[in-house]
Formats: structure tokens, C-alpha cells, sequence
């Protein structure tokens, strides 16, 4: 039988997507179609005094506008996502966002009221006709300012801006210091980005009185949660809603957020005016209202004895909230765990406070929070390392987690609540991968003394981190053999390109021994598949993916079961190859799986009590606990001297991702994770003035890597399976862009031979005028 | 992000095109390639009442070699059609090098060197080319014709000398000189990016070898291209040695008046005008020689 | 006003406002939704489409400037239904795209690049692919699909 699982094979997604017959949200075209734009405040922290929509309902073409108060008892905060963690003495303030401004803007963007016409270009004509009243306030921006007595307070019956507080600890961090060689102590910055899929956030909705169904198409990660929230806000049964996640053009996090605005308010205006209605979010809007992610301030200090082990870490931190936290603390507790790395930690005492500002809202984008954990931490040991004479590899290899020493309980609570373990794990031979594929040795010994000899400026930079991947709860999936005998399978999880299509089809026809072009998934369609949580995390193919397995070994069993009372044979003497099912031996006399799904489902005479018709098994899967993936990077730059813009000649990935259903995907999640980490290291940043206007809302100012800014990627994995998934695999969705901010500090660094003027890269992002001031001492 | 309402005119003459110019005045728009109207548009940043598309001008999209060597280029020629053109390559290498910075090939596949130099961006490469090729601006109104040298057409920021009813007809680009070396250099943060800082250099040797000419434009280097005339006039009459060149990049710091931007400092800015001059400079020495 | 485009060898007469982005035109009004859209300012390139044979972006210029122009979109470029082209084949086999919503606009630049060079070298292929924005792949399976293409003689 041929095998597939484990195959580097070609996507069955592709056809459609290159031939541009695939369907995205702004694709869905209906008779009737209405458009909406929003008006959104322009200030980043206003009193709303008054809205005026009257000349905006005349123009000819508008169907309706709302504002606040047009919503009635609909107007009501989003729900909390993520419950705060249960870690005991925390504090939480839960302040979740509004579908239209009613007291007052706390971001520049919040959208103010709602404009539904003929078509987009008429909404948004319609948007000039809205008179509002503000009276500006103070906007609150810097995290430190934020926290003063005496600042504007985003949410003022707090009284603070402080929207949660958690302290974590193990071992006593205090006599760790006391007892150590050394500590290292500094202030860490690391400032805004965004994820900037290709395609903006969309949402479609269709109310059909007959069938007495909302349709709804949304570009979300998390179709099912969707669901369940629009039908109880819109005092509909579950059965009544179906939302698609259809193709989604790229999500990386952000478009797990719910409830945006927009995709409450354009189903209730769609069931309101008996009319279908879309909006698609432009890329000015996206720049203010889809979430952003990263800002953080680090005062963190670790202590090591002589030879460089690691005795405890320190670290408080503030983090960047933006203007409400529907999405609870997963950002910090991700950095807050993250940042223990590889690395075996005695004492650990970690405290984050998170802020409110007004500024659009953050929640996770790729790495989500984990990128601070890790700059923190390796940044930390390239310190200690160099003030101890040890080789910066050597520090890390002495403090590794022991191959030996898993499960290993990291003794504080992780995002999902439970307890971080990690559950597998060897990372001295992926280090030692990465500094044999760079070719460390040889270029400290040779090429670098060569090349300063010669004037350049060339520098290497190796660091580690893990991922935290695969968390629950549960994913479920069914899989059923049609009586094309072609196989279908359904998950409630939705799909941005990360190859679902085909990494699932992998895995079932590991099971039922069919052509992997004969698997037809669906994600994302909650007609299709009843249950589900999204797709965050690395989640997808570690969660859903085992559940599929699961599926499909039930599927098998009955197909087995099937084929013995056709060829009145015992299923061991059965082989399931290519679609078929024949006797061992005789490979000639073989019936196909569509014909099997036949006899399973006979349409006269009995059956045999219990018997469930056809070859169709449903299965959910729900992880005991995150796979821990792990991995190093290193890369070889070289810097213009004076331009100081940086030029990289080689860039090495190891990773660790367990068990790899399909290499080519792999690589290409890795590939793209590490474009994503180059931007968030030397492109990409969110310029903000004091107003809290941001200064850089296109793709011209902000900007994402091009080919000629991100190298040829080369790859090594080692595998460590996962002992708590049935697949062995772990997540990998997130580990190409993890540490590249690390990496490039140390890479920089040692490039422009920092550490000899006693200049130290501290925060990120960089870009070549920032590079040039810090390297002059500013 | 969609373009307020419009009346469009697609003229075919140059005279019905100055018409209907002088009939709206400030609310009509000129539309050459769009690559620059249209993205403001889009963002209704700019919303004119009314375009005079000049695409189906007649007389306008032509490249020409004048008698004296001059280039000629009509107010809708496209980038594509200037970089595609072997002599321009062979006549004006600054103008080709400098092109091939501008934007994408997907821009330049519409976008004109008229709507360019009208729209007057200065961190644009194209007015600053112009500036160090001395170029002059053909203008056209209903009742006539002048002529304004690039050094008189920029007056700041999006802002030249043409008048309210007055279109850029075409750009006049004189034959360099014998012995002459030009470059251009930049540094963007990425490829097709306006430059953080831009300069386009030109030196003309005498027969002995001496510097007899020289020219320094910086583009994204103040609110107008910016010539550096002192750093430039302290190298004529020097063999052009590292150290001359050294001093007169040093020397053009002090002519700018870089404004910053999201992404670079004026005191970057600054400091990339003094390495790239230096460069550029280096550059045009050798290919004068 | 009325206006009479040729998109894909097909004339289509449509009644529109002359401010209708090309780009909506074609996605919109005649339904060929292949073109994506994905910032509305030039600079993403998911919208480029080909103008008389060269690459444009479909975002930047009005419906009613197309008139008397050809215009080519992704649609046009698989010879029969269910079928790929080489290039788009090169797509699939070098797994050179992940969401798939920046593939069309780089397949018709590409398109337009290797009729010109058909031997590019990789250094080529990325300085091509630089007004193109993807945010998923890294652009190294885009390069290698572009080499591949030109290697098998697209
Ligand atoms: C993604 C992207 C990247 C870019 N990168 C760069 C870059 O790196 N460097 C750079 O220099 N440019 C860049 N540009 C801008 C590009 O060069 C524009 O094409 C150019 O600036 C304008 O030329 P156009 O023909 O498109 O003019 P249009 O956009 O049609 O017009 C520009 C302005 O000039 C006026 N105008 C046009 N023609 C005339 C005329 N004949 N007489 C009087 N007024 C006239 C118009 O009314 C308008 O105000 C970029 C554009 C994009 C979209
Ligand atoms: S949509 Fe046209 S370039 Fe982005
Ligand atoms: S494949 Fe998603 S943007 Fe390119």
C-alpha cells in the first residue's frame, strides 16, 4: 500500500487557489448585496457628546446607519474569551470591547456608527455626511505614564489603567542572587507590530426568512465559536446559524479575535433589513481595527554561579494591553512562560502587569507573547556569557533541560491553565545541528577575523528557544467513505493556509489506504462539523489532526468489518490498498471502499441490531497537556558599515517538531514564520505620536518583508515525538518567527562588534536608523 | 478606501485638455499614470471633482531625440517605455540607473515621468535626477508656452510652478557632456521603497583629467530635490582624489535639510547623505575617467 | 457611464460610475473574483493584472480607463477548465503557496517576467518578485516555483 503519511506531498488546496476558482469572503456575491462602511473615531481618547446621522440616512443609496444608542439592548460588551488564569493573588480587571462608541473612544479606530447602502463606494460617501461631537482627552500611550497617579484613565471606573496583575514564582529567587557569581541585570524593550495578513478581515451575512437561517461568511480562525456566540446574541438556536470560515487569506492570530464589531453588528443589520449584507474591511481600517500585537518592557536579571548555570531569573514586566482585554492574559502568561526557554531555572520569580492604553486592542499574532519570553532570556544569556568568558553556545548547552528529565514540570501556569510541562524534548543535538550547519567554528576562527581584516562587517548569531504548541481542549473530526468511494472529512477548526487540506487527507489515508486526492476536507463550516475551537496556538494539526486519526481508525474497523461478511472471511485476512479491499493473496478479487459504503448502508431487509449504517466515524480529541516543540536558529549577516543596512548570507533552522506528517508544509510554516520574525525584527514597527495617532497606517510606511529581504531558509529537523498525542506530532506553526529577534541582537551585535565599545542591543524591533543610533551610543 | 465621485474627461488634444482645465480650475485633476493620484484618491486624501485624463492625449506619449541630443519626453510617457529604451541607457545612464529604483515594474508600467515631477514628491528619486541633469520643464497653457528649469520648478512639498491652468507638456533633458560619469545611489529600507536618502551625482572631466563640472542632487533630503552647489564647486579644478571627495561629501551635510521620517532620523539622514555622496561620487569619478 | 472592457479575449459592456477601481470591475462586475485585493494603494500586488501584456496593478486605475485595452487576469491563464498551466503547476509542485491570496497577482507578474527572461537567474526571480507581497510563504517556494517553471521551459 502506498503511503503517504510523513511525505513531502504536494498540496490538494493548490488547484483551486492557483487557478483563482477559490472562494474568499469578499468572493460571496448574493442578489441584494448591501455594503457597509463605519465611521470610526479619530481620536485615540474622546467624549462622545453627539452623533448626527440625518444627512447621512438622505443620501440617496443608504439603506440605514446606526450609531450606539439605534442598537437598543444589542449594544452590549463583548463577552471575556479567555477567562484570567487560576493563579492565586492575581488581579483582573475585564473591560471588553463595544460594537459602536457610546461614552467615549478609547482608540483611534473604534468604530462610532454603522453605514449600510448600495454599495461601498456610497457607505463610505455617507461616512462624510456624519457630524460627531468630541471633547478630546489625554490618550494614554506609554506604559510607564500610564501607570502614574494623575494619568487619563482608558477605563475610569477602575480608577487605574492596570487591566491585570500576576505574580508567579518557584524556588526563592532572592537567595539565588545572593549565592551567585553574577547577575546580569537590564531593561528589555520590544514595541508594536501587527500581522498584516494579505487578505483584511471580512464578514458576509445572509438571513433567509424561509429556511429560517442566518448564513454568515466570515474570515475568522474560529468558525464554530462564532457561531455560538452570534446565535445567542441574536436570540437564535445554534441549529439556525451557519458561519463559514471559507478560504481565509492568511490569519496568523489576529482574526482568532472575537467579537470584533463588525461581525456583530453585519448579521444583525443583514436579519434587520431583510437584506444580505458585507463588509470588507479596507487596509486603512485593518491598520486600526484588526489587533496588534508585542509591546512589552522587560526589567529582568538573572543570577549564575562561576561556571555559568543558571541559579534563578528575575523579570517584571509591563505589557501593553491596548484598550480592552476580551482575550484575558494569554499574551503575557505565553511570554511569562516562554521565557524559561530550554533552560533548567531553580528560582523563578516573574511578575507582569498588564495595561490599558488607548490604542487598538492586542491579542496573539504569531508567537504570540512568546517572542518576548525568548529575546528576554537568550539576550540575558549572551550577556552572562560574555561577562563569565564563556562561549555563548557553551551557557546554553550547561543549563539544557536534561534529555532525561521529561515530562518537565516548569512549576508555573501556562496559558491553558494547567501547569507548564514539557512533555518531550532533547536540545543539545539540536543545537549542536544549528552550529554544524552555520559552520561556527569556522567562521569564528576564519572568516570573521578575514573579513574585519578586510573592513566588513560580519557577524553570526545562534540562539534557542521553545514553543509551547497543541493545547486543548479538544478538537473533533468525521470521516466518511462516500459511494464515490472517495472520502470525505469535516473539521470544526478553520483553515488559513496552513495545508489542512492535505495534512489531514495524510493522515486518514494512512488509515483507509486511499489516494490522498480522494480526501476531500472541509474546515471551516459549521454545516459540516458541529463542534470545535479555532485554530491558534500550532494547534491544528496536533489537536484536529489526532482527532482525524482517530476517525479514521474507526472508519477503518468498519470497513474491515464491512469487506469480512462480503468475502465471508476473517478481517485479518483483509488488505485495504488503493481504494480497495481484497483477501490476502488474492488482490484480483477485491470490492472498493465506495461500494463497501453501500453494503453499509442497505436500503432493504435487516440489519443486524446495533448496526450503524454506513463507513462514518466521528471522533474528538483532547490533549492531556501542550507538545512542546524546540529548535534553534542561526544566521550569518553582514552589515554595510556605514548604511548599517543589514545583508543575510546564511540562515540555518533546526527544529524539533515531533513526528512530521508533511515535510514540504513543514518547511513552507517555517519559511514564512521566519519572514514574519525577520519583519518583527528589522521592518516592521507601529510608529505612534502622542495623540496615540498612529503615524505609519499603510503598506507603504509599514513595512513587510519583500524576496529580497528574507534568505534562503535551510533546514534540519531532529523528532521527538510527542507521547500525548496518538500521532506523536507537535505544533509548528509559530517556530520560524519565535527567536528571530533574538537572533538578530546577537547577530547585529557581534557583527558591528557591539560588545567591544560596550554597546548591547536591547530592544527590538531595530531598522538601519535606529541600528546606526544605537551603535553610536544613542 | 474608495475614490469619492468624479466627472471624467478623456480628452484627445492637448487643447481640449488645457480647456477643460481652465473651465474647473482648482477642482480638476490631471490623470497621467495614476500611481500616485489614484492611491490618494483611494485613501480620499484627495478627492477632485473633476480628471482631465491626459491617457488618450494625442502627441503626449512620445520620446524623442532633439537636434542638439536633448531628450524629449512627453508628459505621458511611461516609465517602461524610458527604461526600455537602449538610448537612453547608452545617453543618459543617471536617468536609467535612477529609474530602475522607481517603485516596481508593476508602477512603472503606468506610471509617467510627467506625473512624477508634477506631483513633486521630494523624497521621489525623479526630481532630483532632473535637478543634476539640469532639465527643463515644457508648460503649457490655453494662451502659450514657457519653458522652467528644474531648479525653478520644485517649491516644496507636492508644490511646483505650475500654474492653476497650466500642464506640464513634456521634459526637456540635455545631452551630457563629453568625459562625463554620473551615478545614482540610494538607500531604501526596501527595494521599490522612496529612498531614505537618494543622490544622484555627475562629474565632467577636463582634458587633463581635472574635475571641470560638478553636480549633486539628494532626493528625501529637504522639502524640495536639494542640490548641494558649494560641496559640488569645491571639487572642480581637483584630480577628484578619495580625500577631495571626502571633503565635498562631507561638505553636502551641511546643504540639506533632511526632515525625518518614520523610518530615519535627520541625523541618519544626514549621515547617509555624507557615505552616499561619497559613493555616488567615487562612482562618477570612475566612469568620467 | 457606459464602458466596454476586454477582459480575458471577452468584451463586457457594463453601466458604471467612473470612479469604479478596475479592480472592483473585474471582481465585482464581471465576476472574476481570481484577482485579489489587498490594499488599494499599489503596494501589495495581490490586484496585478496584465495591461495590454505588462503588469499592472488592477487597484490603481479606473474601470472606464480600460477601454480599447486587453486585460488579463489568473482566470485566463490555465488552458482548460480543471487544467494548470506550467507555471501554475510549478506553483503546486513547489508548494510555493500556503493562503494562496497573493497567487494571482504573482502569477501574472511572473507571467510577464519570464516572457521576457526565460532563463532568470534567482537573484532575477527575487528583484521581480519584490512589488509582490506575501505575508505566508517567505517567498523561497515562490523562487524555487519560478526557477522550476523556467527550468521545465514555461
Ligand atoms: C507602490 C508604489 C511605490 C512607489 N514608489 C516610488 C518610488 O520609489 N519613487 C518614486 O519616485 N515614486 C514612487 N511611486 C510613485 C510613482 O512614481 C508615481 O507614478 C509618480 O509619482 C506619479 O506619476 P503618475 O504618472 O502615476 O502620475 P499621477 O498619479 O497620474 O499624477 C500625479 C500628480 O501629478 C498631476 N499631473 C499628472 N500629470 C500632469 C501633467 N502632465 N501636468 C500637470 N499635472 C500633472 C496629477 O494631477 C497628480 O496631482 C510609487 C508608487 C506606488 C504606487
Ligand atoms: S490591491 Fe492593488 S496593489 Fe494591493
Ligand atoms: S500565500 Fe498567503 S499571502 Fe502569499
Amino acid at each position: 500500500m502506498t503511503h503517504s503519511f510523513g511525505k513531502p506531498l504536494t498540496r490538494n488546496e493548490d488547484p483551486r487557489l492557483l487557478r483563482g476558482e477559490a472562494l474568499f469572503v469578499d468572493d460571496v456575491e448574493l442578489p441584494g448585496l448591501l455594503h457597509v462602511a463605519f465611521l470610526r473615531s479619530p481620536h485615540a481618547h474622546a467624549r462622545l457628546l453627539s452623533v448626527d446621522l440625518g444627512a447621512a440616512r438622505a443620501r440617496p443609496g443608504v439603506i440605514a446607519a446606526y450609531a450606539a444608542e439605534d442598537l437598543g439592548d444589542y449594544w452590549k460588551p463583548g463577552p471575556l474569551l479567555v477567562p484570567p488564569p487560576p493563579v492565586p493573588g492575581m488581579v483582573f480587571h475585564q473591560c471588553c470591547q463595544v460594537p459602536l462608541v457610546k461614552d467615549k473612544a478609547r482608540h483611534v479606530g473604534e468604530p462610532v456608527a454603522m453605514v449600510v447602502a448600495e454599495s461601498r463606494y456610497i457607505a463610505e460617501d455617507a461616512l462624510g455626511d456624519i457630524a460627531v461631537e468630541w471633547e478630546v482627552l489625554d490618550a494614554v500611550g506609554d506604559l510607564e505614564a500610564a501607570l502614574q497617579p494623575g494619568a487619563a484613565l482608558v477605563h475610569e471606573h477602575l480608577g487605574v489603567n492596570v487591566a491585570a496583575k500576576v505574580h508567579q514564582h518557584r524556588g526563592d529567587y532572592a537567595a539565588a542572587a545572593k549565592a551567585a557569581a553574577l547577575v546580569v541585570r537590564r531593561r528589555f524593550t520590544y514595541d508594536r507590530g501587527a500581522s498584516i495578513p494579505m487578505e483584511t478581515r471580512g464578514v458576509v451575512a445572509q438571513w433567509d426568512p424561509r429556511a429560517d437561517r442566518l448564513t454568515v461568511w466570515d474570515t475568522t480562525q474560529a468558525p464554530v465559536v462564532i457561531r455560538n456566540g452570534l446565535a445567542a446574541m441574536l436570540g437564535l438556536s445554534e441549529r439556525q446559524v451557519r458561519v463559514v470560515a471559507p478560504n481565509i487569506g492568511g490569519g496568523f492570530g489576529p482574526k482568532m479575535m472575537m467579537f470584533y464589531p463588525e461581525e456583530v453588528l453585519v448579521p444583525w443589520a443583514a436579519m434587520r433589513l431583510g437584506r444580505p449584507v458585507k463588509w470588507i474591511e479596507d487596509r486603512l481600517e485593518h491598520f486600526f481595527a484588526t489587533t496588534h500585537e508585542r509591546s512589552q518592557i522587560h526589567d529582568a536579571e538573572i543570577a549564575l554561579d562561576a561556571s555559568g548555570r543558571i541559579l534563578g531569573v528575575k523579570d517584571v514586566f509591563l505589557h501593553d494591553n491596548g484598550a480592552y482585554d476580551p482575550y484575558g492574559l494569554t499574551l503575557p502568561l505565553n511570554s511569562q512562560c516562554t521565557l524559561l526557554g530550554c533552560y533548567v531555572v531553580p528560582a523563578y520569580d516573574s511578575v507582569f502587569t498588564a495595561v490599558f492604553t488607548n490604542r487598538t486592542l492586542v491579542t496573539p499574532y504569531r508567537g504570540a507573547g512568546r517572542q518576548h519570553g525568548v529575546f528576554v532570556m537568550e539576550r540575558l544569556l549572551d550577556i552572562a556569557a560574555r561577562q563569565l568568558g564563556i562561549d555563548r553556545n557553551e551557557i546554553r548547552r550547561r543549563n539544557f533541560i536534561p534529555p532525561d528529565a521529561f515530562p518537565y514540570d516548569q512549576g508555573v501556569i501556562y496559558q491553558d491553565f494547567s501547569r507548564l510541562s514539557y512533555d518531550s524534548g532533547n536540545y543539545a543535538p539540536i543545537l549542536a545541528k544549528a552550529l554544524d550547519a552555520i559552520g561556527y567554528d569556522r567562521f569564528i576562527a576564519e572568516t570573521q577575523p578575514r573579513a574585519r581584516a578586510e573592513g566588513r562587517a560580519l557577524g553570526i548569531g545562534v540562539v534557542c528557544y521553545v514553543e509551547g504548541t497543541g493545547i486543548g481542549p479538544y478538537e473533533g473530526a468525521k470521516v466518511q467513505v462516500q459511494g464515490s468511494g472517495k472520502v470525505s472529512l469535516a473539521t470544526g477548526i478553520g483553515s488559513q493556509g496552513q495545508g489542512h487540506a492535505t495534512a489531514f487527507a495524510q493522515v486518514v489515508a494512512e488509515q483507509l489506504g486511499v489516494d490522498i486526492r480522494d480526501i476531500e476536507v472541509t474546515t471551516g463550516d459549521t454545516d459540516q462539523f458541529y463542534w470545535g475551537v479555532g485554530t491558534f496556538a500550532s494547534r491544528g494539526a496536533v489537536v484536529a489532526g489526532s482527532a482525524a486519526h482517530e476517525a479514521a481508525k474507526v472508519v477503518r474497523q468498519k470497513i474491515l468489518k464491512t469487506a469480512a461478511r462480503h468475502f465471508e472471511c476473517a478481517e485479518e485476512d483483509l488488505v485495504i490498498a488503493d481504494g480497495k479491499v481484497h483477501v490476502v493473496g488474492v488482490p484480483d478479487h477485491s470490492i472498493t471502499l465506495g461500494a463497501l459504503a453501500g453494503l453499509a448502508n442497505p436500503m432493504r431487509g435487516a440489519v443486524t441490531p446495533g448496526t450503524e449504517p454506513g463507513l462514518e466515524a466521528t471522533s474528538y480529541f483532547g490533549p492531556a497537556g501542550g507538545a512542546t516543540a524546540s529548535g534553534a536558529h542561526a544566521m550569518i549577516v553582514e552589515v554595510d558599515p556605514l548604511t548599517l543596512r543589514p545583508t543575510i548570507l546564511d540562515y540555518v533552522v533546526v527544529h524539533d517538531c515531533g513526528t512530521v506528517i508533511n515535510p514540504l508544509i513543514l518547511a513552507g510554516q517555517i519559511q514564512g514564520g521566519v519572514a514574519q520574525g525577520i519583519g518583527n525584527a528589522f521592518f516592521e514597527q507601529l510608529h505612534w505620536d502622542e495623540q496615540g495617532q498612529l503615524m505609519n497606517a499603510s503598506l507603504a510606511d509599514y513595512l513587510l518583508p519583500t524576496a529580497l529581504d528574507v534568505p534562503r531558509i535551510r533546514m534540519d529537523h531532529t523528532v521527538t515525538p510527542s507521547p500525548l498525542n496518538p500521532l506523536g506530532v507537535k505544533g509548528a506553526g509559530e517556530a520560524g518567527a519565535i527567536p528571530v529577534g533574538a537572533l538578530f541582537a546577537q547577530a547585529l551585535e557581534d557583527a558591528l562588534d557591539l560588545p567591544s565599545k560596550e554597546i548591547e542591543i536591547l530592544e527590538m524591533p531595530l531598522s538601519p536608523s535606529r541600528l546606526w543610533e544605537i551603535s553610536n551610543g544613542g | 478606501m474608495k475614490p469619492a465621485p468624479f466627472d471624467w474627461h478623456a480628452p484627445e488634444t492637448v487643447d481640449a485638455a488645457l480647456a477643460l482645465k481652465a473651465a474647473h480650475g482648482e477642482a480638476a485633476r490631471f490623470l497621467a499614470g495614476g500611481q500616485s493620484l489614484v492611491p490618494a484618491m483611494n485613501f480620499r486624501v484627495a478627492q477632485p471633482g473633476v480628471l482631465i485624463d491626459l491617457n488618450r492625449v494625442a502627441g503626449l506619449d512620445s520620446l524623442d531625440w532633439l537636434a542638439d541630443g536633448s531628450l524629449r519626453v512627453g508628459a505621458t510617457v511611461r516609465y517602461r517605455m524610458i527604461e526600455r529604451d537602449a538610448a537612453v541607457a547608452r545617453r543618459l545612464p543617471l536617468l536609467a540607473e535612477a529609474l530602475a529604483e522607481v517603485a516596481h515594474p508593476q508602477i512603472r508600467t503606468r506610471g509617467t515621468l510627467g506625473g512624477n515631477l508634477s506631483h513633486a514628491d521630494p523624497a521621489s528619486e525623479m526630481p532630483a535626477v532632473m535637478l543634476a541633469l539640469g532639465a527643463r520643464m515644457e508648460l503649457r497653457r490655453a494662451s502659450g508656452m514657457r519653458e522652467v528649469a528644474a531648479r525653478d520648478f520644485f517649491l516644496g512639498p507636492l508644490t511646483t510652478a505650475l500654474a492653476e491652468d497650466e500642464m506640464l507638456a513634456a521634459i526637456i533633458i540635455p545631452p551630457l557632456p563629453p568625459d562625463t560619469g554620473t551615478a545614482f545611489l540610494e538607500v531604501a529600507r526596501r527595494r521599490g521603497d522612496y529612498a531614505m536618502m537618494g543622490v544622484a551625482a555627475l562629474l565632467r572631466r577636463d582634458g587633463a583629467g581635472r574635475c571641470a563640472e560638478a553636480r549633486l542632487a539628494f532626493c528625501s533630503a529637504g522639502p524640495t530635490p536639494m542640490a548641494a552647489p558649494v560641496a559640488a564647486a569645491s571639487l572642480v579644478g581637483t584630480a577628484l582624489t578619495g580625500a577631495d571627495i571626502a571633503a565635498a561629501a562631507e561638505a553636502a551635510k551641511a546643504e540639506i535639510e533632511p526632515m525625518g521620517s518614520v523610518q530615519a532620523s535627520p541625523a541618519y539622514q544626514r549621515h547617509l547623505a555624507g557615505v552616499l555622496a561619497a559613493r555616488a561620487l567615487t562612482l562618477a569619478a570612475e566612469r568620467a575617467a | 457611464m457606459k464602458v466596454r472592457v476586454t477582459v480575458n479575449g471577452v468584451a463586457h459592456e457594463r453601466d458604471v460610475e467612473p470612479r469604479l477601481l478596475l479592480s472592483d470591475f473585474i471582481r465585482h462586475e464581471i465576476g472574476l473574483t481570481g484577482t485579489h485585493v489587498g490594499c488599494e494603494h499599489g503596494v501589495c500586488g495581490a490586484c496585478t493584472i496584465l495591461w495590454d501584456g505588462a503588469p499592472a496593478r488592477a487597484c490603481l486605475a479606473f474601470a472606464v480607463q480600460a477601454e480599447g485595452h486587453d486585460i488579463r487576469t489568473v482566470e485566463s491563464l490555465a488552458q482548460a477548465p480543471a487544467r494548470l498551466n506550467a507555471l501554475q503547476q510549478a506553483f503546486q509542485d513547489s508548494h510555493a503557496l500556503q493562503c494562496g491570496y497573493c497567487t494571482p497577482g504573482i502569477l501574472m507578474t511572473m507571467t510577464a517576467f519570464l516572457a521576457e527572461n526565460p532563463k532568470p537567474t534567482e537573484d532575477e526571480v527575487r528583484h521581480a518578485l519584490s512589488g509582490n507581497l506575501c505575508r505566508c510563504t517567505g517567498y523561497q517556494h515562490i523562487v524555487d516555483a519560478v526557477l522550476l517553471a523556467a527550468e521545465r521551459g514555461a
